[in-house]
């Protein structure tokens, strides 16, 4: 645990927990420009936020103490993997926490317990999306985990901390093969697990579409907001961590104030422009069907696997 | 004597008196006898286990209990780790099964084999020549085959499962007997230098016998009839303690016997490992029995061993010492974090089915309202068993998959093959077992009760309770501090490697690049966690919780018939894997006798075989049967052939004679 490091962790939670609403409202809005609407600007996902933790506590008849604790699990790993990341830092905060498998798994152990508060509803819609959540999640597991790997290689650890590095010193290695190979995998692991078309349409109520909505359809008012908001958040934090492994240049090295604010700008650009191509990039694309997925998810893996070939093989 | 040797002996001798007083005493005194004989066996095992393992080696030779070769004891590190794993699972097995067997109506010597069964499990390991360990394993094998038909009287699955379980055990023992003859029989602890092809042959046939003993694809068949079968303290004792003999029997012959081998051994272990991984968890997903799905799950973990012990023998096989140190630790903490959730699992699963009456996945749901302590006891077993922080198998398989990663430089073209596609299927197993596990809480225990028996379901009594609270805490101590363990664990894998891990909080590799700490990632997430609600609770504005209604679609109040079931649940998964699953499914229509353009009832069927067992075992059988019947035209029951037989079986042997003398 280093100065450097915990100056970043914590910048990287105030960040990303206060921009991330932010990134979710330049997203709507170039999505809305690109369709020829004008759009409700860039602040409006914070003032739904604001509006919905205003209102009264629900709670559906039926439901655990699980339904209520979910919102909550899924921001505190969300906020973990914020804080522990070297997004704007490339010293982590702790260290020990910031192993991309371990940072893998704390996402994936949100989206469960998210789809565990759905199947406690007991309604159909909740454990349809809990179905097919953990469907796609448990199809985009190898994909994400060959990738580490592929970019795990030439680092020799699989820190993120230390992939940073390594990529700094080494700025080809990005547009090598195997680097390409592995951010076009990533991102496509990115578009599944944070629910971006074509894998889940995040604007659609339509019961035959949803997937991550249909998780959610009973909260309501703070929960509701608190779900909101860690989605939002997990979004940012993949589209950071795709940043940070593929782009890291402008992230602080030393603990300077100008430094640590040159990479948090640095950062908050890098993420805002791939939030943005993503949502260009949504606007040409329809929805995929659900049994349509795998094929994706089926090719990413591949793309992965050739990546870490080709990281062997080419390397020498 | 010392410390090993007394506390082993002490197992034995605990467990023999408590089966005699079993057999002796009336029926209100059995179960509470015969838990207490196998819980104590259990903590003088983990005493005698946790001694060698700590480096009090020991051995014994009893010359005149056994005929001809006698019995020869002894125990390594090794051997300590197994001895004290499977001393863990009969604590609290034996706990529980004081509470369990009071409401079962098990019979008297289902009682008496009980602490047999876990005195023969302690006593395989601790076999130092192949005679003992031969006879201790049919031992084992014999008083666990009782166990399992303990129930037989009220379900009549019960006796073709264990009739399969016969079966298999024999053609396993006759492979592992095989094995040990071909090298040689002897001492365990000695390492036999064999000429290559023979060498080849023991292993294989070792790794066969061994194999279906851990319940390894295809060899599997029994495994998930077995131990759903059996009472839930008994599929515990089988499936987090018994298999992992099985592993065991691998290790010691492929490192200790045979010292290492070929590069082939291994790949064929790692293929096996990951096929069995990935098909378990598949058939675990697709299962809607919950101990059926516990069950397919043993197969899915004793494959990551497996793949932990493949990578091990290939790495050793190159030089890579550290690293293969590295991949044999892996495997036995997955080992030890196995047995300590699958015993939470099954005997919390144990406590479902006695409580509400059924296994069926379908027809349980909401018993967080009636069960509360044995729903959380399933949910930490649960988290456990998903490799999702903070749980037990995820910092086995992070340790797994570290060394599958650092193997790939300078392992060359085999390794830049092998290891992706294993780190693939270590990836896709636990993304599986995660979406496994989610159902098999979330529609066992949350939502609305699908059936009577579960609506009714009451809490377990307090021992069985007390016995799901000891294997939680190991799944706690083995999730948070695994470095409590890992340095004893690194030494026992000593036979390929020094010490590959290291650290208590936090996990450092030795040799390699890379740390994790599950006590820090775990305490982050409690802090956050506790952050967020405090703030919610300060929050302006804030007002009281108010109850509302589900979401209907305006249609009236939703019924437990309208839930998600499990098996619709896995359903996206069946169609993903259809090809390899190949389900079973059938629409019936049925039209009104009136117009045929009216639909009077629709049935719809769906099956998920086991594929392996309706491609290769069924074919087999009906061979045997086909062969039988064949046989039988021979004997058609006439005086007059049965008579020709013999005189022209003298003739034949009288023309031999003549020809060759």
């Amino acid at each position: 645990m280093t100065r450097l490091g915990i100056a970043g962790g914590i910048i990287q939670v105030v960040v990303i927990t206060g921009g991330a609403p932010l990134l979710a409202g330049v997203m709507r809005q170039v999505r809305a420009r690109l369709e020829g609407r004008a759009g409700p600007g860039i602040g409006q996902p914070w003032r739904d936020l604001r509006k919905l933790l205003r209102k009264e506590p629900v709670t559906p008849a039926g439901t655990s103490e699980l339904f209520r604790i979910a919102p909550l699990v899924l921001l505190a790993t969300t906020v973990t993997v914020a804080g522990v990341a070297p997004f704007v830092t490339d010293t982590s905060a702790v260290g020990p926490a910031a192993d991309l498998f371990a940072v893998a798994a704390l996402l994936a152990m949100g989206t469960a317990t998210l789809a565990l508060a759905a199947i406690d509803t007991g309604t159909a819609f909740g454990g349809m999306g809990a179905s097919r959540e953990m469907t796609i999640m448990a199809l985009a597991e190898p994909t994400l985990l060959v990738a580490v790997f592929a970019l795990s290689v030439r680092a020799g650890s699989t820190s993120l901390a230390a992939v940073v590095t390594a990529t700094l010193r080494d700025p080809a290695r990005v547009l090598s093969p195997a680097g390409l190979l592995a951010a076009a995998a990533l991102a496509l692991v990115t578009v599944a697990e944070t629910g971006r078309l074509p894998v889940d349409n995040p604007a659609t109520h339509l019961e035959l579409t949803m997937v991550h909505e249909a998780m959610i359809l009973e909260y309501a008012g703070p929960d509701l907001a608190l779900v909101e908001l860690a989605s939002s958040m997990r979004l940012a934090v993949f589209l950071g961590v795709l940043a940070t492994l593929f782009t890291p240049w402008g992230i602080a090295t030393t603990a300077a104030p100008l430094a640590l604010a040159a990479g948090t700008a640095a950062f908050a650009a890098k993420v805002g422009l791939l939030g943005a191509a993503l949502a260009a990039g949504e606007v040409f694309m329809a929805k995929l069907r659900l049994f349509r997925v795998p094929e994706l998810l089926a090719g990413s893996f591949l793309l992965a696997l050739l990546a870490v070939t080709a990281s062997y093989f080419l390397a020498v | 004597m010392n410390l090993t040797e007394s506390a082993l002996g002490l197992a034995v001798g605990v467990a023999a008196l408590a089966a005699l007083a079993v057999a002796a005493l009336p029926g209100r005194w059995r179960p509470a006898c015969a838990g207490a004989g196998t819980a104590l066996a259990g903590a003088a095992g983990v005493a005698a286990g946790v001694a060698a393992l700590t480096g009090r080696p020991f051995s014994l030779s009893l010359p005149g209990l056994l005929p001809l070769s006698g019995l020869e004891f002894g125990a390594d590190r090794l051997s300590g780790f197994f001895i004290a794993v499977t001393g863990a699972v009969a604590v609290p097995a034996g706990v529980y099964a004081t509470g369990y067997l009071r409401h079962s109506g098990t019979s008297r010597s289902a009682c008496a084999f009980l602490p047999l069964f876990a005195a023969s499990m302690l006593l395989v390991p601790a076999a130092a020549w192949a005679v003992t360990l031969l006879a201790c394993w049919e031992l084992m094998a014999l008083t666990s085959l009782l166990q399992v038909l303990a129930e037989h009287r009220r379900r009549p699955e019960v006796a073709e499962a264990g009739r399969w379980y016969a079966v298999m055990t024999h053609l396993g023992f006759a492979c592992i007997l095989a094995a040990l003859m071909l090298a040689g029989g002897g001492s365990l602890l000695a390492v036999r230098h064999l000429p290559a092809g023979l060498a080849g042959t023991v292993f294989v046939l070792a790794l066969a016998g061994f194999g279906s003993k851990a319940g390894i694809v295809p060899l599997h068949a029994w495994l998930p009839r077995a131990h759903p079968e059996a009472p839930s303290h008994v599929s515990a004792l089988m499936s987090a303690a018994m298999v992992n003999l099985g592993v065991y029997g691998i290790i010691r012959t492929g490192f200790g016997l045979l010292g290492g081998g070929a590069r082939w051994w291994w790949l064929l272990v790692l293929a096996l490992g990951a096929v069995s991984a990935v098909y378990g968890i598949l058939q675990a997903a697709m299962s809607s029995d919950l101990k059926r799905l516990l069950g397919y799950s043993t197969t899915e973990n004793m494959g990551l061993v497996l793949v932990g012990l493949g990578a091990a023998g290939l790495f050793a096989g190159t030089g890579h010492r550290v690293l293969a140190g590295l991949a044999l630790t892996a495997a036995l903490l997955h080992v030890a974090g196995h047995a300590a959730f699958k015993t939470l699992l099954f005997l919390s699963a144990g406590a479902v089915a006695q409580r509400a009456g059924t296994r069926d996945l379908d027809a349980l749901g909401g018993l967080r309202g009636g069960m509360p302590a044995t729903t959380a006891a399933f949910a930490w077993g649960a988290l456990a068993a998903s490799a999702l922080p903070p749980g037990t198998a995820f910092v086995s398989e992070w340790l797994l998959l570290q060394a599958l990663i650092h193997g790939l430089p300078g392992g060359g073209t085999a390794a830049a093959v092998v290891l992706p596609t294993a780190v693939a299927a270590v990836a896709l197993t636990a993304g599986l077992s995660a979406a496994t596990f989610v159902k098999a809480f979330g529609t066992g225990f949350l939502a609305r009760p699908r059936s009577d028996g579960a609506a009714r379901a009451a809490e377990a009594p307090g021992s069985m309770l007390a016995g799901m609270a000891l294997a939680g805490a190991a799944c706690a101590v083995l999730a948070l501090v695994p470095g409590a363990v890992l340095p004893a664990l690194a030494r026992a894998a000593a036979m390929t490697a020094g010490p590959a891990v290291a650290g208590l909080v936090t996990l450092r590799l030795s040799g390699a690049a890379g740390e994790l700490s599950p006590l820090l990632l775990a305490l982050a997430v409690l802090a956050v966690t506790l952050v967020a609600a405090g703030w919610l609770r300060v929050l302006p504005g804030r007002r009281a919780r108010r109850a509302a209604r589900l979401w209907d679609c305006g249609a009236g109040p939703l019924t437990a018939r309208m839930e998600y079931t499990a098996t619709a649940f896995a359903e996206p998964l069946q169609r993903v894997f259809d090809d390899v699953l190949a389900p079973e499914t059938g629409i019936d229509v049925t039209h009104l006798d009136e117009a045929r353009y009216l639909v009077a009832a629709v049935e719809y069927r769906r099956r998920v075989p086991d594929r392996v067992e309706r491609r290769l075992y069924q074919p087999a059988l009906a061979a045997v049967r086909a062969w039988g019947e064949a046989g039988r035209r021979l004997a058609p029951g006439s005086v007059h052939r049965y008579l020709g037989y013999g005189f022209y079986a003298v003739v034949a042997l009288l023309i031999v004679l003549t020809v060759t003398r």
